[in-house]
């Protein structure tokens, strides 16, 4: 051995380098810094610096829904607050047709009531899920609701009722806005399920509406009345214990016929979000779905006959906790980029949201993704639940908004540790629910501040949630984007675990543009026209956006697509490329105005 | 401190396998085969960036400090370790964290030794000045049994070959025993078994191969004698145990969590010190011959 003494002056130079890389990782963290949860108060100038502002009216007008969890089988008692902690959802739509946008809003409690709030048009709404037969559906021994869907199942012109529980989901038949009739026990829907995601969609183009359900605790277990505690994730992000899907096709006659396994959606997960779109223009809708505990999917329509999981080659993703699932136009070029939510907590899990933008050079038809959460600055959502892309402030961009928050019980005492501790387990330990640590009243990641971004439009979002108003510490689950009062803009409405409804009414600088486009199928499309992608092109740009009957966790938004125009008083045209693959084109419609348009029969 | 930097051996002869890579080499073939087969690297390009950037510097800070390449299987296992350990969304913690682990043993130094692991250092460090960029690995290896009883395997016969099993024993022992103790002093209603099982529920975990095998048992950063490094294993085991039994109950959940990192980062140089100041002492009283050799 040759012991070396070097000279001074070179053991200065490591040790400034040294110096140097601490600090560096000093300034370079200081990016990812947030200020601590708690409760803030809005920007008064927010309107004007950043194009809007929300409030929220919730209690004014009439809607003070407040979201209970199940009680689950007493064995689960330790750990309730972490197996029950989904189920606040919301659906948008107009039910009877009056122009007005309605609010149905799930509960999760055994016995309790699901509501729909009517929307009267003067600010207020009234609650009319019992009066319409629609309420009652968490009846204790047939599970409870996780989220709804409307879409126009019969195709007579009125959107019905989808809801998927943990239990037997059921299916209204939408009578003329009038009544609705439960027609779930000749529907042939699934005995039993632990559906924790649904998506309506013409998946072979026919005309019809199918379903998807997906699952997450698995499909043979009754949560109420537990042989064994044996029913948790056997791994956190690459779990094999998965349950399987549904996809239910549409007979036309009020009949669905399982044909999962004959069109090859064979995949077992713990699915939590799932999104129907026509991504390679073929006229058929690929499916995208979030998965908690291990990898998305991705599932290419191979013409209404067959689906390919084409996942990882399409998006190259790490295993995560996918919660969350929604198609943007991020930069405004025709392009739907995917976002999905993940967990972010400071020091102990940073997954990471992932948005999936398709890769410059992609052939056409191929489906290439990378992830650009970071750079575009939508990484960070804390533990993100639902998310929705909307133009919040009408200035021609997709904006985000973004729930989050996980378990909030007693502000001083946290779960984390125990969580962190007992999750890197051995699967065999972490599969049994009995093993956790008990909760014992602690938050896990709780009181997060909600998160809204605004789009720049050239690939940056700016975190805006506390100084446009956002500033609400709930549990966030779902966010669904309505223009509630027609004024063309886009309102904020969340369902919360464990929480009061928000309505966050959104006030938009004065002077920005919009076009609001509703879409109808008639012949060969469903009358609902789910699946449409509609492209606006104005002012050199063009923007695209799909009608989805479920986008984001437990989430639907306004059936009429809304695009902000910002200062532009023109729009070049509408092109609409309905389920199927036709195109329809609509020639300088009329901005600041909702464009109905229905399918043209005519070739 | 003192400036003292020892370099390698001569290089071994054509043909044969320096048996300081052998550790090297098994731990990347282990990490090799278990990406293959169970996707356990996530990002592969972030540990090769990691592995890469340490032999660079390695080299790098070597040539510039003694005028001569240093010996690489340090920088191999440091980098390795880095790569897997650290856990960020952000790509720069690859790249800075081997550069402090490699620095740190040139500049941290006392009589010719570096007191800190250096992987062990540069992943405390990022925990504590980046916590908003930084996590360690917890769950991104999956929990399934397999790999882990390969890794466990594997790794368990590579540490007995170098002689370092007694220090993984020792630690494995102790901190079942102190899990243990943390499940008869918990306050939560569960029973007794169940206690048990959620406090050595981390040591089934993948994070903890790589600690037991590969990062206390780093000779580097222990003390000379067998019976010292059972010691020193045995006390970063009972700090461990401190850390998380108070961590959570002071609302230091993010100390806790990353608590073996932080047990060695506290007992390894610790201990260093004392046989350094003991080694000194005993040298002055014996008349300048030392009682154990410089370095490793």
């Amino acid at each position: 051995m040759t012991p070396v003494t070097p000279p001074k002056w070179k053991q200065a130079v490591v040790t400034l380098a040294f110096i140097g890389l601490l600090w560096g990782s000093v300034e370079l963290n200081k990016k990812n810094v947030r200020s601590a949860n708690g409760p803030t108060k809005a920007d008064p100038q927010a309107v004007e610096r950043y194009g809007f502002k929300l409030e929220d009216v919730a209690k004014a007008s009439g809607i003070d829904f407040v979201h209970q969890p199940p009680k689950l089988d007493p064995k689960l008692a330790p750990i309730q607050e972490r197996v029950a902690d989904m189920g606040a959802a919301i659906a948008v739509c107009d039910f009877d047709k009056d122009g007005w946008q309605d609010l149905y809003f799930t509960n999760s409690l055994e016995d309790s009531k699901n509501v729909l709030y009517r929307n009267l048009g003067d600010g207020t709404f009234e609650e009319v899920a019992g009066k319409l037969g629609i309420a009652d559906v968490n009846k204790t021994g047939t599970g409870v609701s996780m989220g709804a869907l409307w879409g126009d199942i019969n195709n007579d012109g009125w959107d019905d009722l989808l809801v998927y529980k943990w239990g037997v989901s059921q299916l209204f038949i939408n009578n003329q806005g009038k009544s609705f009739t439960d027609v779930t026990s000749t529907a042939n829907l699934p005995k039993w399920m632990n559906t924790n995601t649904a998506s309506l969609l013409d998946y072979d183009s026919d005309g019809n509406v199918d379903i998807l359900l997906c699952g997450y605790f698995n499909e043979n277990i009754d949560l109420w009345n537990l042989a064994s505690t044996d029913i948790m994730p056997d791994s956190l992000e690459y779990a094999t214990n998965g349950t399987p899907k549904h996809l239910l096709r549409n007979l036309g006659d009020g009949k669905f016929e399982d044909v999962t396994e004959r069109v090859g959606l064979l995949k077992n997960a713990w699915t939590l979000a799932s999104i129907a779109a026509d991504l390679r223009g073929t006229g058929y809708p690929d499916i995208f779905l979030a998965n908690d505990y291990g990898k998305a999917e991705l599932w290419r329509n191979d013409g209404g006959k067959r689906f390919t999981d084409i996942g990882q080659e399409a998006v190259t993703q790490q295993p995560k906790s996918g919660m969350n699932a929604v198609m943007g136009d991020i930069y405004n070029d025709g392009r739907l980029s995917i976002q999905v939510s993940n967990i972010w907590e400071d020091n102990l899990l940073q997954q990471g949201n992932n948005v999936w933008v398709p890769k410059d050079g992609n052939k056409p038809g191929q489906l290439l993704y990378e992830n650009q959460a970071n750079s575009l600055g939508l990484e960070n959502g804390g533990w993100s639940f639902g998310a929705q892309f909307g133009d919040l402030n009408n200035d021609g961009t997709q904006d985000m908004y973004l729930v989050n928050g996980y378990i909030s019980l007693d502000q001083k005492l946290s779960y984390w540790y125990d969580y962190a501790k007992f999750s890197v387990g051995n699967g065999s330990l972490i599969r049994k629910a009995e093993n956790w640590p008990a909760v014992r009243g602690r938050s896990l990641s709780g009181y997060q501040q909600k998160r809204v971004w605004t789009n720049d439009g050239a690939g940056r979002f700016q975190e805006v949630g506390q100084a446009i108003g956002a500033t609400d510490l709930y549990d966030g689950r779902a966010v669904a984007l309505v223009d509630l009062w027609n004024r063309g803009v886009l309102d904020v409405v969340t369902a919360n675990q464990r929480g009061p409804v928000l309505v966050y009414k959104n006030t938009v600088k004065p002077g920005r543009h919009w076009i609001k486009v509703n879409v109808t199928g008639s012949s060969k499309v469903n009358r609902s026209a789910i699946g449409a992608m509609v492209t606006v092109h104005w002012a050199g740009m063009k923007q695209m956006q799909v009608l989805s009957a479920g986008t984001g966790f437990c989430a639907q938004n306004d059936h009429r697509l809304h695009f902000g125009l910002g200062e532009t008083t023109n729009v070049d045209k509408i092109e609409i490329r309905w389920p199927g693959g036709k195109l329809q084109t609509l020639v300088n419609p009329k901005v600041d105005s909702t464009v109905d348009v229905v399918e043209r029969t005519a070739s | 401190m003192t400036p003292a930097i020892t370099m390698s051996p001569a290089p071994p002869r054509k043909f044969q396998i320096d048996t300081r890579f052998v550790g090297p080499i098994l731990i990347s073939a282990i990490l090799i085969i278990g990406h293959l087969f169970f996707g356990i690297l996530e990002d592969w390009r972030k540990t090769v960036t990691c592995f890469s950037i340490s032999i660079i510097i390695e080299m790098a800070i070597g040539y510039f400090i003694v005028g001569r390449l240093p010996h690489l299987a340090s920088a191999w296992v440091g980098g390795i370790s880095c790569g897997i350990l650290v856990r960020s969304p952000e790509w720069w913690p690859y790249l800075v964290a081997p550069c402090i682990a490699i620095l740190s043993k040139y500049v941290i130094r006392l009589h010719g030794r570096h007191l800190w692991n250096p992987s062990n250092f540069a992943v405390a460090a990022l925990l504590l000045i980046a916590p908003q960029t930084v996590a360690s690995l917890s769950i991104q290896w999956g929990n399934h049994v397999l790999p882990m009883m390969v890794i466990w395997l594997f790794g368990g016969v590579i540490v007995y070959r170098l002689n370092r099993f007694h220090i993984s024993g020792t630690y494995v022992l102790f901190f079942f025993l102190f899990a243990a103790l943390r499940a008869l002093l918990s306050d939560d209603a569960s029973p007794l078994l169940i206690r048990v099982q959620q406090e050595i529920a981390p040591i089934t975990g993948p994070m903890y191969q790589l600690f037991v095998l590969f990062m206390i048992t780093d000779p580097k950063t222990t003390m000379h004698s067998k019976k010292g490094q059972t010691i020193v294993a045995f006390l970063v085991a009972g700090m461990e145990c401190v850390l998380r039994y108070f961590g959570p109950r002071m609302g230091l959940d993010h100390i806790a969590t990353h608590a073996p990192y932080y047990a060695l980062t506290i007992m390894g140089p610790s201990s260093n010190l004392l046989e350094i100041l003991w080694n000194r002492k005993a040298k002055a009283s014996t008349g300048g011959i030392s009682p154990t050799p410089a370095t490793a």
